[in-house]
């Protein structure tokens, strides 16, 4: 069969799926004893993390209400649960923590933990009320802060998040700056962020890993608002070179390379990562643009992982989703709609995207006219987005 | 500094990079995947449940490796499905149902690997069902069950969480109307899949278009008419006793046992065809319908039966069930009487249709009497 009839098929069953919904096959049963059915990713075996996990869990067991070794093992739930992109672990530390949970006024840990799995859950209201609380107690606990001026700016709340990152210059000057040039910039001072950023990470040479990840990550993304891409892709690989995994990193990353038509460096940077959503999704657009043979499953593999997350009834893929129907499948009626859910949860610069991009290929301009007055009223700078407002405005 | 404020500040540090990015999950969160089916006797079901899910629990990776193989899954297979189990509990008007474990199987979703598991149980009576989920709420309360449910009045979705992890499944949660609709599709399936009845109804409509003479002799009828009434009166009479005896069979006024029904039935289907051929049934042949009908009735309120009926249900289940039939049967006739009127001078309708046909049908019906009174398979039809 030619590639593109495979294409054209692929395409089809991807526009019906009630025929790829059901599960890749029948149930079945092994003939043989060492076939192996699930591989945990081979960096996480012997990985002692995980070791460290098990050990605390267990005796966790053994002394359910200690508080101490309860934080300790939720927070390092949520750790690996981050790196891995598995919302799993959020679950996990939500059960550790579950003596306090429920409690109106739990202990300051807890409280800023159970603030954290609900910001990853996307309940922000509610993690923003936690924070509220926990900052009345605790009026300069940094992370509370931190993770506040997180919230407040994915909502599109930037001069709130702004006002949130000061607290954080008494602990820690390289998150401090990260933060307010994040906030800043997107707040119509990108230029300048964008320096502060740059000379508090070069002044700041003993910098925890963690954070000089987050910084450059921080520094790419301002580049790109500023359209700036060859000085973002730098950021990006020193940000590599730190060697700590990170999916937000190469997601962002790979979107950086594909605005450049570079799907050839996309696949070699996600080649191994059909595990994560957010990471295939990247990899099978790529990969359609190369006409590359694992497109096919791929796209498959993501449409059955979308109608299986629909039946779940979470929000949590709207963005993805919208992205997936918009570049691999062509249905761009239901691409705008997921788009404009998303946007009601969601304010990020790339949420917008996802609007305005979708507006456009359903040459819908009235459907992005609340966005494009949002984005004047704020001040969002972004050479990419002021490109598509420009498009939507002559179409209309 | 001491452990505890030392591991304090390791966790505050790793707390602070945990708020710096909203994150971008990769997977969907843990779910499982259960399928209960209603049956006349109990319920039969299938559990889809996450490897991942199962090895965070129970540890299924024995020599801890990384990979977890079949050989590693089948060892705990008693374990996966006590534990499972232990977690789900069916009741049906307040009595449990205890499920129990058939077969494990494995299936591939999306984001990878489950354990199928499928069950059985024998529920007390007919009634709706109550569910309670607890699966995993205990380790990751983000974790769903899917719950597909599925039974005569149709199938139901529902998603089981911490928050709402019971689950009455009442059938005429539905709505009449759809229960209606739904027995009587079964009606109309069931008079198109039941070869002995549309054979028993066919055999007797050979004739409709056709009248014996004084001398025994079949003559063509002359005008549509007459054949045309023959056939409503033939529908009629059927319809009027199948009802009769369905009802009596489902109020349990009547209780035959399925086998001596069955071959009965077969026996009015061999009675039919040999009357065609020798006149061996006295009367018109709406009586021999009515009488004969009398029994497929039995073999209707089997079919009924088997498909779960509940006291609430049984008036739609009825009505619906029997118009569906009617309706299949006239779709039989609609059919059949056009064709016959046309060809009933013909050569090949007297001699092929009438007489061939009359005559396999009656060898046909005798295979199925013998098969079905000795208990024994002759055709694999």
């Amino acid at each position: 069969m030619t590639r593109t009839l495979r294409r054209v098929l692929a395409l089809v069953t991807l526009m019906f799926p009630t025929l790829s919904m059901p599960s890749l096959g029948e149930p079945f049963r092994p003939t043989d004893d060492d076939y192996v059915l699930e591989s945990l990713p081979t960096r996480l075996v012997g990985d002692s993390r995980l070791r460290n996990l098990r050990a605390l869990r267990s005796e966790l067991t053994q002394d359910a209400e200690n508080l101490d070794l309860a934080v300790r093992l939720a927070s390092d739930y949520i750790a690996v649960g981050r790196s891995e992109g598995d919302p799993r672990y959020q679950g996990y530390a939500r059960a550790v923590l579950a003596p306090w949970w429920d409690l109106a006024q739990p202990p300051p840990d807890v409280l800023m933990l159970r603030a954290t799995i609900r910001q990853n859950g996307h309940e922000f209201d509610q993690a923003l009320e936690d924070l509220e609380r926990l900052l009345r107690i605790r009026p300069r606990h940094p992370q509370a802060w931190l993770t506040r001026a997180v919230i407040l700016q994915v909502q599109g709340r930037y001069a709130e998040a702004y006002e949130s990152c000061w607290p954080l210059q008494r602990s820690n000057r390289l998150l401090a700056a990260a933060c307010l040039a994040s906030a800043a910039s997107s707040n119509g001072h990108a230029e300048g962020s964008y320096d502060l950023l740059r000379r508090t990470l070069a002044t700041t040479p003993v910098a925890d890993i963690e954070d000089r990840l987050w910084a450059l990550t921080g520094l790419a993304e301002i580049a790109i608002r500023l359209g700036r891409y060859e000085v973002a892709e730098g950021h990006f690989e020193a940000a590599l070179a730190l060697d700590v995994r990170d999916i937000y990193l190469l997601g962002a990353y790979a979107d950086l390379l594909l605005d450049l038509d570079r799907p050839r460096d996309v696949r070699r940077l996600l080649a191994e990562e059909t595990r994560s959503d957010a990471l295939l999704l990247r990899l099978a657009v790529a990969e359609s643009r190369l006409g590359s043979p694992d497109f096919d499953q791929h796209a498959e593999m993501l449409a059955d992982r979308f109608s299986e997350t629909r039946r779940r009834g979470d929000q949590l893929h709207l963005g993805a989703e919208s992205r997936f129907h918009l570049e691999l499948t062509g249905q761009v009626d239901e691409a705008l709609r997921l788009a404009l859910d998303n946007w009601r949860v969601q304010r990020e610069p790339v949420d917008a995207r996802r609007v305005l991009e979708a507006a456009l290929a359903a040459r819908d301009a009235g459907a992005a006219a609340p966005l494009i007055a949002w984005l004047e009223e704020t001040g969002l700078q972004d050479v990419r987005l002021a490109k598509l407002v420009i498009q939507l405005q002559e179409m209309a | 500094m001491t452990t505890s404020i030392k591991s304090k500040m390791i966790v505050i540090w790793a707390m602070l990079w945990l708020a710096a990015v909203s994150v971008s999950w990769a997977h969907k969160p843990s779910d499982s995947y259960l399928s209960v089916e209603r049956t006349a006797d109990g319920l039969s079901g299938q559990w889809d449940i996450a490897l991942r899910d199962l090895e965070f629990a129970l540890g299924l990776d024995a020599d801890q490796n990384g990979d977890i193989s079949w050989g590693e899954l089948k060892s705990q297979h008693e374990t996966i499905a006590d534990y499972a189990l232990a977690r789900l509990d069916v009741t049906a008007a307040g009595v449990d149902c205890t499920l129990q474990a058939t077969d494990h199987l494995v299936d591939r979703h999306s984001d990878g690997a489950y354990s199928v598991m499928r069950f059985a149980a024998t529920c007390p009576n007919n009634d709706g069902l109550a569910l309670d989920y607890r699966l995993f709420f205990d380790l990751d309360p983000s974790h769903r069950g899917l719950l597909r449910f599925e039974s005569v009045d149709g199938e139901q979705a529902a998603v089981l969480s911490p928050d709402a992890s019971q689950l009455e499944l009442v059938p005429h949660q539905f709505g009449a109307w759809r229960q209606l609709v739904q027995y009587w599709r079964e009606g109309v399936w069931h008079i198109w899949i039941g070869f002995d009845h549309i054979l028993f109804l066919l055999t007797l409509l050979l004739a409709a278009v056709l009248r014996r003479d004084g001398d025994g002799c079949w003559r063509s009828v002359t005008t549509f008419r007459p054949a045309l009434l023959e056939v409503a009166g033939i529908v009629t009479a059927f319809t009027v006793a199948h009802s009769l005896t369905l009802m009596a069979a489902i109020f349990g006024w009547v209780s035959l046992s399925s086998r001596l029904v069955e071959s009965a039935i077969a026996a009015t289907v061999v009675l039919a065809a040999v009357n065609n051929l020798y006149p061996i049934l006295p009367g018109r042949r709406w009586v021999v319908a009515f009488v004969l009908g009398l029994i497929h009735g039995f073999g209707f309120a089997g079919v009924l039966v088997d498909l779960g009926l509940s006291s609430s249900t049984l008036a739609i289940a009825l009505v619906g069930f029997n118009v569906g039939v009617e309706v299949g049967q006239l779709a039989i006739v609609a059919l059949f009487l056009p064709i016959a009127f046309w060809l009933r001078d013909s050569w090949f309708y007297r001699q092929v249709v009438f007489t061939l046909g009359s005559g396999a049908v009656a060898l046909l019906a005798t295979v199925w009497l013998l098969e079905r009174g000795l208990d024994m398979k002759l055709l694999s039809l």
